[in-house]
């Protein structure tokens, strides 16, 4: 623990500090848009976004070397990824509900086949293992820019339009009753989810960042009445796991990913089995 | 009173990826006078609510609320669905869901979608009507059947609306609430128009004049002429449905 600290203090590690703080700003997109993953049960949709960023990334890789566009950082390619993803997905799941579950899957695998495709064809070593399980030595300080203003966008959204959010998870029926345009905020909740997935691909990696989305909300579900305490406690769970987690991987020499989401994990089957011998579900 | 039907509709028809479910629809609901559907499983009162409702629209004829299409005039219509879709662990309290009601509005509250002082005290009021007021502030999760369902009448209360849409209110109450879910709905018939759907001819013949049939095609009968054989055809086959062709315009 104090080897810890004394790391982050450290000038010459300054991807430690990188990685909490981003890890931190994070948390509270993750907290408040896991509530809604999990409690409208769309965590395989979001699953599926989380790996088409591959494929932006990728070519967003392949642009910048290749293309030679500078100012096309791969960051720059996961956004521009987890929105399309999300807009189809959203589309396919909104208008093609009978086949909704094969057409996410497939979608969930071309995303990957074409970032896959797009590194193998940029020059230069690029390891895909960096992409897919998180790597906190890619984190600069502009991806901490980035961090802070897609928390920004996604918390101010989530909050502005909580209630119509509850009531579109709820019940999309009454709620377009109601004159609330339904569709449109579910694809807007698609959308901020997507961009709450791209915060912390560079620290967890794309193939477990949905576990941060929904293993937080999840624990947190336990112990809440009300979709806002859920998301307060989520908030909360996120940061203790991603604090422990580069905590006990910087100090074991494990890497970081893997670390946070055996934390999380390791937690919510704790307090599941817990809630099986003492209900601490409120009545 | 105004002589303009509340709902109305002619000559509609609707099929399910061309397998029909209603046929020749034409029908009036008039203001105050309370009608209840009933029908057999599949005969198509729920897809017949969802056309009211503006959820379906139909492949042929019109169906017009208020005067409007149904899309327009969905802010007057207060509905509680048989089912709602939700998952049951889905964590809000009673008055998260009566709150919904107040959705829609105008302004910039509306815009996004909050709540004020007014619209809790909508919601309580509500909630009062259907002797629910406290439990406000449990958790949906945790009530019975009986009291869910109840919820939902209220937030359909909670839309201050001119047309209440009831699907199967008495589904999973038991004698007594349904003994006093009939007196609220005599009490709220004065205020606004009550259309039904129940299987439960027994309740309704007390409440309203008028039996909408839907079995494919649709027949209206007054209540007081609600004989065994009439029964007995409502929930016959189609070939039964044939004798009421005399009857079809109130």
């Amino acid at each position: 623990m104090i080897e810890f600290l004394d790391a982050l203090a450290d000038p010459d590690i300054p991807f430690l500090r990188y990685a909490l703080v981003a890890g931190v700003l994070a948390s509270i997109a993750f907290g408040i848009i896991g509530a809604y993953v999990v409690a409208r049960r769309i965590s395989y949709i979001a699953g599926a976004i989380s790996h088409c960023v591959l494929g932006g990334i990728g070519a967003g890789l392949y642009l910048q070397t290749v293309v030679g566009l500078e100012w096309c950082r791969p960051m720059y390619g996961a956004v521009a990824a987890s929105l399309l993803a999300a807009l189809v997905i959203g589309m396919v799941s909104l208008y093609a509900r009978e086949r909704e579950d094969t057409v996410i899957g497939a979608l969930w695998a071309i995303g990957m086949a074409v970032g896959l495709l797009f590194l193998a064809k940029t020059p230069g070593y690029v390891d895909p293992m960096s992409y897919l399980f998180g790597n906190i030595l890619l984190i600069s300080r502009h991806d901490l820019w980035l961090v802070a203003a897609l928390d920004a966008l996604v918390v101010g959204l989530a909050v502005c339009f909580h209630n119509k959010f509850v009531a579109v998870c709820f019940d999309e029926e009454f709620t377009e009753l109601r004159g609330v345009r339904v569709k449109c905020y579910y694809l807007l909740l698609l959308c901020l989810t997507a961009l709450t997935v791209v915060l912390l691909v560079r620290v967890v990696g794309i193939v477990m960042v949905i576990a941060l989305l929904t293993l937080p909300a999840a624990v947190a579900g336990q112990f809440s009445r009300r979709l806002w305490q859920m998301m307060a406690l989520g908030v909360l769970f996120c940061m203790a796991f991603i604090a422990s987690g580069l905590c006990y991987s910087y100090t074991h020499d494990l890497p970081t990913g893997p670390t946070i989401i055996i934390i999380a994990g390791a937690v919510y089957l704790a307090v599941a089995v817990g809630s099986l011998f003492f209900r601490p579900k409120v009545s | 009173m105004s002589n303009e039907p509340v709902v109305l509709l002619e000559d509609v028809s609707f099929a399910y990826q061309g397998v029909p479910v209603l046929e020749g629809v034409s029908f009036a609901v008039r203001e105050h006078e309370p009608v209840c559907m009933v029908g057999p499983n599949g005969g198509g009162k729920t897809t017949l609510v969802k056309l009211i409702l503006g959820l379906l629209r139909p492949d042929r004829g019109q169906v017009h609320v208020f005067g409007l299409p149904p899309q327009r005039a969905r802010l007057r219509i207060g509905y509680m669905p048989q089912h709602i879709q939700c998952d049951l662990q889905f964590p809000v309290t009673v008055m998260d869901i009566v709150l919904m009601g107040r959705l829609g509005q105008g302004g910039l509250a509306g815009l996004f979608g909050w709540h004020g002082p007014v619209d809790r005290r909508a919601a309580l009021d509500a909630l009062g009507e259907l002797g629910m007021d406290a439990f406000a502030n449990r958790p949906f999760r945790a009530l019975s059947g009986g009291q869910r369902q109840r919820v939902l009448i209220a937030r359909a209360l909670c839309c201050q609306p001119d047309l209440l849409v009831l699907d199967e209110p008495t589904a999973s109450v038991d004698t007594l609430i349904e003994a006093r879910l009939f007196e609220i709905l005599h009490e709220l018939n004065r205020r606004m128009t009550i259309l039904l759907v129940s299987h439960d001819l027994g309740f309704v013949s007390g409440l309203v004049q008028n039996v909408i049939c839907v079995n494919r095609r649709v027949f209206v009968h007054p209540t007081s002429r609600l004989t065994g054989d009439v029964i007995r055809n409502i929930y016959g086959t189609d070939m039964h449905v044939v004798h009421h062709q005399e009857q079809t315009r109130d």
